[in-house]
Formats: structure tokens, C-alpha cells, sequence
């Protein structure tokens, strides 16, 4: 198992390595660079900033310094002379000394702000709405599927698992501006765009003021990403309920006198629950992409906002910070997932 | 051998008519039990005659300006939205209103069927006709070949793909259109124009819609590939091409169109996201996916602006996604209820 985690680990790495390549090649592919405008700027301003962020270099030289910039920690003395020197960790050891690693680079659209400060800001924001949307995806669907499963063939089931239906075809893009008609615009109960929480965060996301200020704010975006998962938690969990319940373990529980409650709760949910448990990554993956598109629809100034903007912006090291970002979360869910499936099965033994 | 005996009782206790059912004839018997199924495949045909026909159903052109009758209510709608009657100019010229410029909402609608429809088509083709012989080839060979087709599978994977698309699609959009005539780049911009901004949404969601079913396709493969017809046929001295295609493809090809059918609302959602965002479709082509993000801007003052296409991209996917479970569980029945 440790073998097998260490080699998923450095094939991780060669990923995130070929994907900053392709990124950093389909960004310097496209004609025009960073600092045109619609009214040109004097060509010795643009030779002055393409020199102060090495845009002037040859493109080998400029992916070498991004990854030297990127990887390398390093000990420097005082505060950072400029925001090229800033990191995204920054330790004190000793008096006037700090170590620094992972710097991304500047954002050449926003001039005071770093890839960094995007990183801090935006980062918390788009991870309390994912946690958010995930925490009602499983509360809704869970209990949905159990339901349908148990009550198989009746009312309840065929009204649970049109609601799936309905949950899985509706897209956030259609679901959203829906949502905020009714609750925003003709209820007016909920705020229809924008975000309660401001930094700094308790553990790099909790906002320290979870009062109603916060979730209202959080209801609806979060409501219209994690009703679509929760159609799938509710239609896997019920599959397997169904599949588990016809099992002769179940029937030997039941044979032995068990009250029908434990056999459910006891025998059939915990068995049931593995195949869901083991889609809860995917899922990670999906919301994760998922709250790029809710950001978009509900004016949330997440990490999605920020990606869009800078790619038409042409802002390299947002771009590249972005999708490493992104890429980093999908792998860790894939790796997570993989993992949980041989702990839960033990019959999956990777060699 | 019990096994074949009971599959024979069955067989002859069925009704004469279903003999000679093969595979796919037997799916479709079974798909037409499916209420939900048939209604999913009735909507998807009658969206599929829109988009073919929109030129002849749609009242209005669909970038036709009527500045005048900008953001106009139909009177009916009043009644559903009665806070517009303050101050919705009202007109019965167009059925569904005017969008913020003064264009005909239905006849966008009806086009936008163009976009959502080929996209639903197209996007399951590329995966299909890529992804299969991908794994087709890589199951059916040597270890080393196998090994290095699916690493590169697995890269492809690990992309965050809806972020890729975006780059891709940025890049595709400024590069084409500074290319200078007579260079490929030049040409590939000239057919995209020509399709409203189509066909790199169509090489965008190629690009990433194939993994998916070549690994699918490769884990078939290797299940039949040490079955006992497969080396009959090499016994006799069939070609790898032949064994590929005559053998082995068939047997692998319901689940290939079971996952691919149930991709098509991703796809669809893909393109509607992007046109969202502007990276979509030219304007003014309609998309459901722009309307929204025109409408959105409008959803306080008028909301069906936003609601109609909202309502008409879901209407697709419900139907796309009840004639994908219909599929299912028609060609798997073993399937049924799982997912």
C-alpha cells in the first residue's frame, strides 16, 4: 500500500508537470501579450513591463524561472523587497529571517495583488461553497435514497427518484437564475448575488462570523451546485440499498429475530453506503469545477470569477495558478478516492 | 448447463415474434416498454426537427433588431409576471417577447435548438469514433502499447478539463482570427464563422470527451480478448484488423453507447456554460447558454428573459437524460436502477 501511495504520488507530480507545460504553451501560443489594450500603450512602456516581469526572455527561460519561482524554497532576509519576492508560505525562523516557498508570481491585471493574495482571498471563498454544496448534496441524498430504497415500488420512491431526475437534468446554469428569481427578486428572502465572508478565515476557510449574514448568502448557490450530486447520492445509495437488502446476511439478521430497524440501520445502511462513500470523491472533483460555473451565475467572488477574467485578460501567472490549483484538487480526490476503495473493500489489493 | 437449459425454457416460453431478436432489435423492444424512455426519445426528436426546420418554424429571424419593441411583453405574460405591468412595454407582435435589443425571444429559442441539438450529436460521435478505436487498439495489443496509451489516457484525465476547454478556447479565438488567409488557421476560422462559432466548441469538447470511452472500451477488450471465439478466430487465421472489428467490437459496443448516451447532458451543459461566458458561440448566434447570460442581467425587471432559455436548456436534458436511463437499462438490464 505505502508503494503503491508513493507511486501514484510522483506520477501526480509528472501530471502537474505536463499540465503547467501545456498551460504555459497554450498561453504564449496566442498571439499578443498581456499589455494591449484597446488604446495602444507607447512601446517603451511595454518594453519597460515585459522587463520587469522577464516577458522578454526567451520562453525556455521564462517556464525555468516559473518553476524555480514556483518550487525552490528559499531563506531570505527581512520583509520582501517587492511583490515579485512575495510566497505563498512564509515562515519566521530566527530574528530577521524567514523561509520562503511557493511564490506564483504577480497578477499583471490587478498591479498590488499577487497570484498569492488571489490564492488567500478567493481560494476560502470557492472552498466554503463546494464544503456547502457537499454538505447538503449528502444530507438531501442520502436520506432520499434510503427512502426510495426501503419503500422500493411505492409513492415515495417514484416521487424520490423524480426529483433525482429532476435534480440530475436541471443544470446550475438553468437552476440558478430561476432560483434567484423566486427567492431573490419576487420573495426577496435571500440576497440574489454577492458573498457574507470576509478574511481572515479560522483554518483557512471557516469565517469567523457564521451568523445568518453568511448564510444567506450561502443557501441558494450552494442549494442550486449540490442538488444535481445529490440526485446521484440518491439514485447510488438506493441501487445499492436494493442490492444489499436481497443479500443472504440480511436475510440471516432478520431469521435470527433482529428488529427490522437494526437490520436496516446495522446491516443493510453500512454496507450500502460503500459505493457512495467511494463516489464522494469524483463528486469532490465535480464540485469543485461545479462551483467555477455557480461563481459565474451567482456573482461569487471566488477562484471561477477570478479564472475567466484572466484569461481574457491574458494575466499568465493567474491562469497558471488557477488551473495548477484546480488540477491539484482533482488528483487528491482521484488519489483519495483510490485509497478509500481498498480500505473499504479488502478485497482490492494494489500491488 | 443448467445455465443453457433455463435460458432455452425461457426462450421458448416468449411469444414466437421475439425468435430472431438480436441485440439491438431486443433493446428496442425493451425501450419501447419504457414510458420515460419514449417520451425522453419523442422530445429529443421533436427538438431535433426544430433545429432542422428552425428556419421555417421561427416567425422572426433571430438577429433581426426591432429597437422599438425592445424588452417587450407579450400581454399574456403580464399575467404570470404582473410586477412588469408598470413598465414592460407591451406588444403581441412577438409570442414570447423581445430580448434587451428588440430580437424575437421564440425564434432565438427555436435557433438555439441548432446549437444545444448539434452539440448533443456531435459531442458523443467524437467520443464514440475516438475513444473506441483508442481502446479498441490499446486493449488489443502488445503490454507496452497498452501501457503507454493509457498513461497518456490517464494525463488527459487528471486535466481539469472544463478549465482546459476555456484556454483552448481563448486560444482558438485569438490565434484563428489574426491567421492570414490562405494558412489552415485561416480556413478553420473561415468554417467556424460559418457555424456561429461552433466547430471549436465541437474540437474543444472532442479534445476531452474521449477518455472516458477509450478506457472503458480498452477494460472490454481485455475481458474478451482471452474468450475463446476471439482465439478461434485467430486459430483460423483472421487479421488483427478483422479480429478488431468483426469480433471484437460488437461485443463491446452496448456499453460504449450506454456511457456515451449518458454523457450528452455534460456535453450540453458544456456549451451552454461557455457560451455563459462568452467563450461560447459568435454572437449573434443564439445559444440558450448566452440568452441566459443576457437574461441575467435583466432578471430583475424581466425575468423570462432569463427563465425561457433556462427552461428550455433543462426541458433538453430531462429529455436527453430519460432516453439515456431508457438506453441503460434496454441494452443492460442488469443495470436497471443502478446510478
Amino acid at each position: 500500500m505505502g508503494r503503491y501511495i508513493a507511486r501514484r504520488f510522483l506520477w501526480t507530480l509528472v501530471v502537474l508537470f505536463v499540465l503547467s507545460l501545456v498551460t504555459f504553451a497554450l498561453e504564449h501560443a496566442v498571439p499578443g501579450g498581456p499589455f494591449d489594450r484597446e488604446k495602444k500603450l507607447p512601446s517603451e512602456i511595454i518594453k519597460n513591463l515585459e522587463a520587469r516581469y522577464h516577458l522578454d526572455e526567451p520562453y525556455w527561460k521564462q517556464y525555468l524561472r516559473f518553476l524555480n519561482d514556483a518550487l525552490i524554497p528559499r531563506i531570505a532576509k527581512g520583509e520582501p523587497k517587492s511583490l515579485l519576492e512575495e510566497s505563498l508560505i512564509d515562515i519566521k525562523l530566527w530574528d530577521d529571517y524567514h523561509l520562503r516557498w511557493v511564490n506564483l508570481g504577480p497578477s499583471y491585471s490587478s498591479r498590488s495583488r499577487t497570484v498569492n493574495d488571489i490564492i488567500r482571498e478567493q481560494l476560502p471563498v470557492s472552498f466554503q461553497l463546494g464544503v456547502a454544496a457537499l454538505t447538503i448534496a449528502v444530507l438531501i441524498g442520502i436520506p432520499m435514497g434510503i427512502i426510495a430504497g426501503l419503500k422500493q415500488n411505492t409513492i415515495w420512491d417514484y416521487l424520490g427518484m423524480s426529483i433525482a431526475i429532476f435534480g440530475v437534468s436541471v443544470p446550475v446554469i438553468a437552476l440558478g437564475p430561476i432560483l434567484v428569481w423566486i427567492f431573490g427578486v419576487m420573495l426577496k428572502w435571500l440576497p440574489p448575488t454577492g458573498w457574507g465572508a470576509k478574511p481572515p478565515y479560522i483554518l483557512f476557510f471557516i469565517p469567523k462570523d457564521l451568523s445568518w449574514n453568511f448564510w444567506r448568502y450561502v443557501i441558494m448557490p450552494a442549494f442550486a451546485l449540490g442538488l444535481g450530486q445529490s440526485a446521484i447520492i440518491a439514485r447510488l445509495t438506493r441501487a445499492s440499498l436494493l442490492q444489499v437488502i436481497r443479500e443472504d446476511y440480511i436475510r440471516t439478521a432478520r431469521a435470527k429475530g433482529l428488529p427490522e430497524r437494526l437490520v436496516v440501520l446495522r446491516h443493510a445502511l453500512r454496507n450500502s453506503l460503500i459505493p457512495v462513500v467511494t463516489v464522494l470523491g469524483p463528486m469532490f472533483a465535480a464540485v469543485v469545477t461545479g462551483t467555477f460555473v455557480t461563481e459565474q451565475i451567482f456573482g461569487i467572488p471566488g477562484l471561477g470569477k477570478y479564472f475567466v477574467v484572466s484569461v481574457t485578460n491574458r494575466d499568465y501567472p493567474v491562469i497558471m495558478g488557477t488551473i495548477l490549483l484546480y488540477a491539484i484538487f482533482l488528483v487528491l480526490a482521484n488519489l483519495v478516492v483510490d485509497i478509500t476503495y481498498a480500505w473499504l473493500d479488502p478485497r482490492i489489493r494494489y500491488e | 448447463m443448467a445455465e443453457s437449459s433455463r435460458v432455452e425454457a425461457l426462450r421458448t416460453a416468449l411469444p414466437q415474434r421475439r425468435k430472431t431478436a438480436s441485440l439491438w432489435a431486443d433493446a428496442l423492444y425493451r425501450l419501447s416498454r419504457n414510458k420515460a424512455a419514449i417520451l425522453g426519445g419523442v422530445l429529443v426528436i421533436l427538438l431535433t426537427l426544430t433545429a432542422i426546420f428552425a428556419k421555417y418554424i421561427a416567425p422572426y429571424p433571430y438577429d433581426v433588431q426591432d429597437r422599438p419593441n425592445a424588452n417587450s411583453v407579450p400581454s399574456w405574460m403580464l399575467a404570470v409576471f404582473p410586477m412588469m405591468k408598470s413598465y414592460a412595454v407591451v406588444s403581441d407582435k412577438f409570442l414570447l417577447g423581445a430580448d434587451y435589443v428588440g430580437r424575437d425571444m421564440l425564434s432565438r429559442l427555436i435557433y438555439g435548438t441548432q446549437i444545444s441539438l448539434s452539440v448533443a450529436y456531435v459531442g458523443p460521435i467524437i467520443a464514440l469514433l475516438v475513444g473506441t478505436i483508442y481502446g479498441l487498439v490499446s486493449g488489443y495489443f502488445s503490454r507496452w502499447v497498452d501501457n503507454i496509451m493509457m498513461r497518456f489516457v490517464d494525463l488527459m484525465y487528471a486535466f481539469p478539463s472544463l478549465l482546459l476547454i476555456i484556454l483552448m478556447m481563448a486560444f482558438f479565438r485569438s490565434t484563428f482570427a489574426q491567421s492570414e488567409p490562405g494558412t489552415f488557421a485561416y480556413a478553420m476560422n473561415k468554417i467556424d464563422e460559418r457555424f456561429g462559432g461552433m466547430l471549436f466548441i465541437f474540437i474543444g469538447i472532442g479534445l476531452t470527451a474521449w477518455m472516458g470511452t477509450a478506457r472503458l472500451a480498452r477494460g472490454q477488450v481485455l475481458s474478451i480478448r482471452e474468450q475463446d471465439f476471439v482465439m478461434a478466430a485467430r486459430a483460423v487465421g483472421a487479421s488483427h484488423l478483422r479480429i478488431i472489428f468483426r469480433h471484437i467490437m460488437p461485443n463491446i459496443l452496448g456499453p460504449l453507447v450506454i456511457t456515451v448516451t449518458l454523457a450528452i447532458p455534460g456535453y450540453i451543459t458544456t456549451e451552454a456554460f461557455l457560451s455563459f461566458i462568452g467563450l461560447g458561440v459568435n454572437p449573434p448566434t443564439p445559444s440558450w447558454g448566452s440568452m441566459i447570460s443576457d437574461g441575467s442581467q435583466a432578471i430583475r425587471t424581466y425575468p423570462p428573459q432569463a427563465i425561457l432559455p433556462a427552461l428550455a436548456l433543462s426541458i433538453t436534458m430531462f429529455a436527453f437524460n430519460f432516453l439515456g436511463d431508457g438506453l441503460r437499462d434496454a441494452l443492460d438490464p442488469r443495470l436497471r436502477g443502478t446510478q
